[in-house]
């Protein structure tokens, strides 16, 4: 069963990936943060560049940290981030 | 239960926004005594736009948030200090938008019985907002806009916290 997630990007990677927000059908194998990570580095491009080396970011799932082993709810809001620079 | 109550313990008053508008601190203060008499200490930590960083003029500031998440950070960040400090009262304002150069950026307040609770737990909460809590800043220089980078030395600040006793 593919996993439908909404996936939401802040400040820089909004920037980069031109979208702030987008709706979509995780396949079968994606189950972890990192699997779907991976998944969006397969995109290519800026994808692969901001996600799939060693450039930091930052994963919240539902509005909580979230480390890259954490498993995805169904429909889960998943926000992708740099590090914070807040205060 | 009578007996395990801790005497004159009363939950920690936690308020946290996120705002547009600036603030004004004697306001705030006013309203976080609000009449409590068994506060001893009130520490103010007040955040401002500088106008130089990385050998660059600095025009305008503009922050980022993630609507809910950033709240909620904030309200735990000032829970897990009055946990560790007794804290009759902790306050965080983070305004977001566009600021200039002297300009406001965040608010920390503790009230506490004394002072050395109130000056750590206002530490430990900035230190911990500046890594923990959804926030970005985007610089506007002559050149333009680019993102602030997070510095490894607010990291060391924040896990100071975790072998301290």
């Amino acid at each position: 069963m593919p996993t439908p997630l909404k996936l939401l990007y802040f400040a820089q990677l909004r920037e980069t990936f031109g979208r702030s927000e987008e709706l979509i059908e995780a396949p079968d194998q994606v189950s972890t943060v990192a699997d779907l990570i991976q998944h969006l580095s397969q995109r290519g491009g800026i994808w692969q560049e901001q996600l799939g080396g060693d450039k930091a970011f930052r994963v919240a799932i539902n509005q909580d940290m979230a480390d890259l082993d954490a498993k995805l709810p169904s429909h889960a809001e998943v926000a992708i981030f740099k590090p914070v620079t807040g205060g | 239960m009578t007996k395990m109550a801790k005497p004159n313990q009363s939950p920690t008053r936690i308020t946290v926004a996120v705002q547009h508008q600036d603030f004004d601190l004697q306001h705030e203060h006013k309203e976080l005594v609000d009449k409590d008499r068994s506060i001893g200490a009130v520490v103010a930590f007040i955040g401002m736009v500088r106008d130089l960083n990385l050998a660059d003029d600095v025009v305008a500031l503009e922050l980022e948030h993630y609507p809910g998440m950033t709240e909620k950070s904030l309200q735990q960040i000032a829970a897990q200090a009055a946990e560790r400090w007794p804290l009759q009262a902790a306050r965080i304002v983070h305004r977001v938008g566009k600021m200039h150069p002297g300009d406001q950026i965040v608010l920390v307040l503790t009230a506490s019985p004394h002072r050395h609770d109130a000056y750590e737990a206002n530490m430990f909460m900035m230190d911990f907002l500046k890594t923990k809590a959804p926030f970005w800043k985007k610089e506007w220089t002559n050149e333009g806009p680019r993102w602030i980078e997070a510095r490894e030395s607010d990291t060391s600040a924040t896990d100071r916290w975790s072998t301290s006793s």
